[in-house]
C-alpha cells in the first residue's frame, strides 16, 4: 500500500498522507471551505457540520463534514455541489436564527443570499456552541473552567454549577478566541483579568504574548513576552508554533549579548513623556476622556488603535479642550517631583497640529486650546499657529487648573486671562500637552557612559554654545532628546551634527592623531 | 489705603509671576464674586502703589489654598491675600464688622466666638469623667488642645466630647488647659492680623514652661494646622485627632464593634487637605467602621471644594451671599447617593450642615464629623 492517497477535490487531484482530513486537503489546494468551530490549533470537533461537503466514494454518494473526516481511500469530493450548497444553506439558516446579532453570521447570510430565517430567532443570543473557548480552556489553557452545560435547547456554555470559577486563571484566551463576542472572562471568575497592554499605543490597545512591538520595529517580526507567554509559564498552548505557516516560531532561542569595538559612540535614548497622574488636578487617569498628547497621537494615527479615528470608548467628542504645560514651565512641580521647572518646547507645536487633525477628522467640533504663551518659534511654526487659529480653533489665554465631571460631560475650569473671568469650558475630550523629561533609567546610560548631567536631569554635553554633541567623555556623543527637549528639526540636526563629529574623532584615530 | 508695591512684590516673590491664571482658574469663589488674585498679582507688579481701600473682594478668600497649590512658580497668591488684609487690618478701616468682632474677642476673651472666658470648659458637662487639667497636673502624656469652636459650639461640642471618650477608652493619660486654654489664632493669622497672632504664638510657648507633655491633639484642623506650621519649634509633635485615631486603630487600642449601616461620604477640610496633605487618614478611619459604606466625592483629596468656612469667612459673608459653595458641595453628596456627609473639621460641619438646612435636605442627609461616627460604631 502506497504512503499517500489520491484525491479529488472539485476535479483537482492531489495525494496527501492517510487520515489528513478533507479539510486540510482543500486548504492545502487552495479550496475555501466554511467552517465556524475548526482551529488548527484544536482537535476537530465537527459541531458546526457549516464545512459539509459530498464525499463520492464507489459511486455512492453522501454528506460528510470536512474537519474530521481522515482519508483513508481514493475518494471524490465536492465541496460546493448543489447538495452541498442546499444543505450548508439550511445550516446557516439554521445558526443564523440561534444567533440573529452575530455578524459573522450575518455575514455567511449574505453570501447564501439568505434575506430572513425562515425559523423562530432567538433575540440576544450570540452563542452558537461552536465549543471554540470550551476545547481551548481544556487543550491549550489546560484550565477546564469552562463547559457545556445542560442538555438539548438548553444546552450553553458555562462553568461548572454556574459558580464563579476556582480554575479560571482569568487568562481571557476564551473572550479572544470566541468569535460573536458571546463570552467574557469576567463572566467565568471574579479574578481581574489583567489586559496586557502595547506600550507603543500607549495602552490604548491590547496585546498577545506574541506580537510585533510597533509598525517599524527593526527586525519587524514578532516577540514573545515570557514572561506571560502560557508556553514558557505552564509549558502549555503552543499556538503560535502550529498555525505559523513557515514554522518560524523557536521557544529555544535565547537573548544574545554582543560585545562590538568600536571607535566613538552616539548617546540617542530619548526621553519620557511626563505622567500627568502627578497633577491630579486634570483628572488624568481617572476620567478615560482625560488624555495625553501621546495617546492623542495614537488615536489620530492611521496604524493606531482606532486606525485613526478620535474617539473615546466609540464615540466621537464634539467638543475638545486642549491644556498647554502639563508637567512644564512648573518649578513648584520640580520640587516634588511633579513637574519640570524647564519649557518642554514641543508642546506647543504638537498641541497645534493635534488641534488641526481633531478639527480636520470631526466636522464641526468645537476645539479650544488653553495656553499660557504660544512658542512658535521654529521656521514655518507662527504661520502654522496663524493656519490653525484661521480654521476656527480657539485660543485662550490661561492656564486651566481643574478638570472635574458635571453629568456626562467634563468641565475645564480656567481663568481666561484675557477677560480677567474665571470660565468653566464642557468638553468630552481633554488633551493634556504632557512635556518632555529624562528618562527614569538615565542614571544607568550615564554610569555606563561615564555621562554628567545637566541641572534639569538630561545628560550634560560639553560645552553649551561651542561643543554642543559632545560629552566630556571622548568619543562619546549625544544626539536628540537625552540631551534637552527639542523637536523633530532640532534632533535630526543634531543627529547629523553628532554624525559628522564621529566621523572626526574616527578619522583621527585612523591617522594615528588621537 | 496705598499699598508701596515695590515693596510687596520683593516680599511676596511676585516677580516670578507668570501670569499664567491657574491660582484665579483654580480658586473656588472666583465664579461667584469679583475676586481675581491673579489679577491683584498684576496690578502689584505694574504699579507702584496700589490702592485697597474699600476692596471687599479681599474678604472673600477662604484661604482654601488652591491659589498656592496649583501655582507653578511657588508664589503664595493665598499668603498675598492675607498681607494685603494686614494692611486694612493694621489701618483698622474696613474691616467687616464681624471679622472685628471675631478679632477682639480673640485677644479679650481669648476665643473668636464672643463667649465668656469662664465657659470654655462647660463642653466637658455630661462626660462620665472629670478631664484633668494639666496646667494642675504639671505634666500629661497628651496635651488635648480643644479650641473655640469645639469648647463653645453646641453644636460642635459633642464631638469634642466623643474624642475626650475615646482618649478615655484607649487609656490614654491626657488633660486640657481648662479655661486658660487661648484661641490658636489660625483664623486670627488669616484675617491679617499678624502682630496680635506673634503675640498669641508668644503667650503659648510662655503657657508651656508650666507643665511638660510628650504630644498634642487639636479637633480642628485650623487649630492642627497653627501649631504644625506656624508656631516655631514646639517641644512635642503635634497632631489632627484624625491621625491619632489612625494610631489607636492601627494599635488595636480602639475597637469599633457596632455596625453603621449607612452610605457615607467625606468632605475634605482645606487645612488638613490642601494645606497639610492629611487625605488618607479620615478614610482610612470610615473604613474601619464596619457596615459602613464608604464612596468618594468626585472632586475630592486634593481636587476638593472649599465649603467657605475659613480664612475669616465664618464670621465675613463676602460679597456674594446668594450662592454658597456649601450648597454645591451637599447637592453633590445627595447626588452620590450617600446618607451622610462625614467631615473632620467643626466649621465644614457648620456651613454644610446651614446648607443642609437652607436647602431643605434633612429627610436625605444628614452631616456628621468622623467622630461622631466612630463614637456611634464604639456604642457611646
Amino acid at each position: 500500500m502506497s504512503d499517500l492517497i489520491k484525491v479529488t477535490i472539485d476535479g483537482r487531484d492531489t495525494l496527501v498522507k492517510r487520515d489528513t482530513t478533507i479539510l486540510q486537503a482543500a486548504t492545502d489546494l487552495g479550496i475555501e471551505i466554511p467552517t465556524l468551530c475548526h482551529h488548527p490549533a484544536l482537535e476537530p470537533y465537527g459541531a458546526c457540520r457549516l464545512c459539509t461537503v459530498e464525499v463520492i466514494q464507489d459511486g455512492w454518494s453522501r454528506l460528510v463534514t470536512a474537519c474530521n473526516y481522515p482519508i483513508r481511500q481514493e475518494i471524490d469530493v465536492l465541496t460546493a455541489s448543489e447538495q452541498v450548497v442546499r444543505g450548508r444553506r439550511m445550516i446557516v439558516e439554521l445558526l443564523w436564527a440561534r444567533c440573529p446579532e452575530a455578524e459573522n453570521l450575518q455575514e455567511l447570510a449574505a453570501r447564501y443570499d439568505i434575506e430572513t430565517p425562515r425559523f423562530a430567532l432567538r433575540e440576544g443570543e450570540l452563542c452558537y456552541l461552536c465549543g471554540l473557548c470550551v476545547r481551548l480552556c481544556d487543550e491549550i489553557v489546560g484550565a477546564r473552567a469552562i463547559s457545556f452545560v445542560s442538555r438539548g435547547v438548553d444546552r450553553e456554555v458555562g462553568t461548572p454549577f454556574y459558580k464563579v470559577s476556582e480554575a479560571c486563571i482569568a487568562c481571557g484566551a476564551c473572550e479572544f478566541i470566541c468569535p460573536t463576542g458571546a463570552i467574557k472572562v469576567t463572566d467565568v471568575t471574579d479574578k481581574e483579568p489583567r489586559p496586557l497592554l502595547l506600550d507603543f499605543d500607549v495602552g490604548l490597545r491590547g496585546r498577545g504574548n506574541i506580537f510585533i512591538p510597533f509598525p517599524q520595529a527593526v527586525p519587524n517580526v514578532p516577540v514573545i513576552d515570557r514572561e506571560h507567554c502560557l508556553h514558557f509559564q505552564a509549558n502549555a498552548c503552543g499556538v503560535c508554533d502550529v498555525v505559523c505557516p513557515p514554522g518560524a516560531v523557536d521557544y529555544e532561542q535565547e537573548d544574545e549579548f554582543i560585545d562590538v569595538e568600536v571607535g566613538a559612540v552616539v548617546v540617542a535614548t530619548g526621553f519620557d513623556p511626563f505622567d500627568a497622574t502627578r497633577k491630579p488636578e486634570f483628572g488624568y487617569g481617572r476620567y478615560p476622556n482625560v488624555i495625553s498628547g501621546l495617546e492623542f497621537e495614537r488615536l489620530a494615527s492611521a496604524s493606531g488603535p482606532t486606525k485613526g479615528k478620535i474617539q473615546i470608548n466609540g464615540t466621537e467628542p464634539k467638543e475638545i479642550v486642549f491644556v498647554h504645560c502639563v508637567g512644564s514651565r512648573d518649578k513648584a512641580g520640580a520640587a516634588t517631583g511633579a513637574g519640570e521647572e524647564y519649557c518642554s518646547r514641543i508642546c506647543c507645536m504638537y498641541t497645534a497640529k493635534q488641534a488641526h487633525l481633531a478639527h480636520d477628522k470631526i466636522s464641526g467640533a468645537r476645539i479650544t486650546v488653553f495656553y499660557m504663551d504660544v512658542r512658535a518659534f521654529g521656521k514655518g511654526f507662527e504661520e502654522f499657529y496663524d493656519r490653525v487659529r484661521a480654521e476656527g480653533i480657539t485660543y485662550r489665554r490661561g492656564n486651566p487648573s481643574e478638570v472635574y465631571k458635571r453629568g456626562d460631560k467634563l468641565i475645564v475650569r480656567a481663568e481666561d486671562t484675557l477677560l480677567g473671568r474665571t470660565v468653566e469650558v464642557p468638553a468630552d475630550l481633554v488633551v493634556l500637552a504632557t512635556g518632555v523629561q529624562p528618562r527614569a533609567d538615565a542614571d544607568q546610560v550615564a554610569e555606563m557612559m561615564g555621562l554628567a548631567f545637566s541641572d534639569d536631569g538630561f545628560f550634560a554635553e560639553a560645552h553649551p554654545e561651542l561643543r554642543p554633541v559632545d560629552t566630556h567623555r571622548p568619543g562619546v556623543f549625544l544626539a536628540g532628546t537625552c540631551q534637552a527637549p527639542k523637536d523633530i528639526p532640532d534632533t535630526v540636526a543634531q543627529a547629523k551634527a553628532a554624525a559628522a563629529r564621529t566621523i572626526v574623532e574616527l578619522s583621527r584615530v585612523r591617522e594615528g592623531v588621537a | 489705603m496705598r499699598v508701596n508695591t515695590r515693596d510687596f512684590v520683593q516680599e511676596y516673590t511676585l516677580l516670578e509671576c507668570i501670569q499664567c491664571g491657574r491660582c484665579t482658574g483654580g480658586c473656588p469663589v472666583s465664579m461667584k464674586t469679583a475676586l481675581n488674585i491673579r489679577g491683584i498679582i498684576y496690578e502689584a507688579l505694574i504699579e507702584d502703589f496700589m490702592e485697597i481701600s474699600g476692596m471687599e473682594v479681599l474678604w472673600d478668600c477662604t484661604n482654601c489654598l488652591t491659589c498656592t497649590t496649583r501655582c507653578p512658580k511657588d508664589i503664595k497668591p493665598a499668603d498675598v491675600i492675607i498681607g494685603l488684609r494686614g494692611y486694612i487690618v493694621g489701618e483698622g478701616k474696613g474691616v467687616p464688622p464681624r471679622v472685628r468682632d471675631a478679632l477682639m474677642s480673640a485677644f479679650t476673651r481669648g476665643n473668636t466666638l464672643g463667649f465668656a472666658t469662664e465657659g470654655r470648659d462647660a463642653w466637658t458637662e455630661g462626660l462620665d469623667f472629670e478631664v484633668p487639667n494639666v496646667l494642675d497636673a504639671g505634666q500629661t502624656d497628651l496635651l488635648f488642645y480643644v479650641g473655640c469652636t469645639p469648647a463653645y459650639d453646641p453644636r460642635i461640642q459633642p464631638v469634642t466630647r466623643a474624642l475626650a471618650n475615646v482618649f478615655q477608652r484607649a487609656g490614654i493619660e491626657f488633660g486640657t488647659m481648662g479655661i486658660d486654654e487661648m484661641c490658636c489664632g489660625n483664623e486670627i493669622r488669616r484675617i491679617g492680623e499678624a502682630e496680635g497672632f506673634a503675640d498669641m504664638v508668644e503667650g503659648f510657648h510662655e503657657m508651656l514652661q508650666e507643665f511638660r507633655a510628650q504630644r498634642m491633639v487639636a479637633v480642628s484642623p485650623h487649630c492642627f494646622n497653627a501649631f504644625h506650621n506656624e508656631y516655631g519649634e514646639l517641644p512635642f509633635p503635634v497632631q489632627h485627632y484624625s491621625q491619632l485615631l489612625v494610631d489607636l486603630l492601627e494599635g488595636d487600642k480602639l475597637v469599633l464593634p457596632h455596625e453603621v449601616r449607612k452610605k457615607v461620604t467625606y468632605h475634605d477640610p482645606c487645612f488638613l487637605g490642601k494645606h497639610n496633605q492629611i487625605y488618607d487618614e479620615p478614610r482610612q478611619i470610615l473604613r474601619s467602621i464596619p457596615g459602613l459604606e464608604f464612596e468618594d466625592l468626585d472632586r475630592s483629596r486634593e481636587r476638593s471644594v472649599c465649603c467657605e468656612g475659613g480664612g475669616g469667612r465664618m464670621w465675613a459673608e463676602g460679597t456674594n451671599v446668594e450662592e454658597r459653595l456649601a450648597h454645591q458641595r451637599v447637592r453633590d453628596a445627595v447626588d452620590l447617593g450617600a446618607e451622610v456627609l462625614a467631615v473632620a473639621c467643626p466649621f465644614c460641619l457648620l456651613t454644610l450642615e446651614d446648607a443642609v438646612k437652607i436647602l431643605g435636605l434633612d429627610d436625605k442627609i444628614q452631616v456628621m464629623d468622623i467622630m461622631e461616627l466612630v463614637a456611634q460604631a464604639i456604642g457611646d
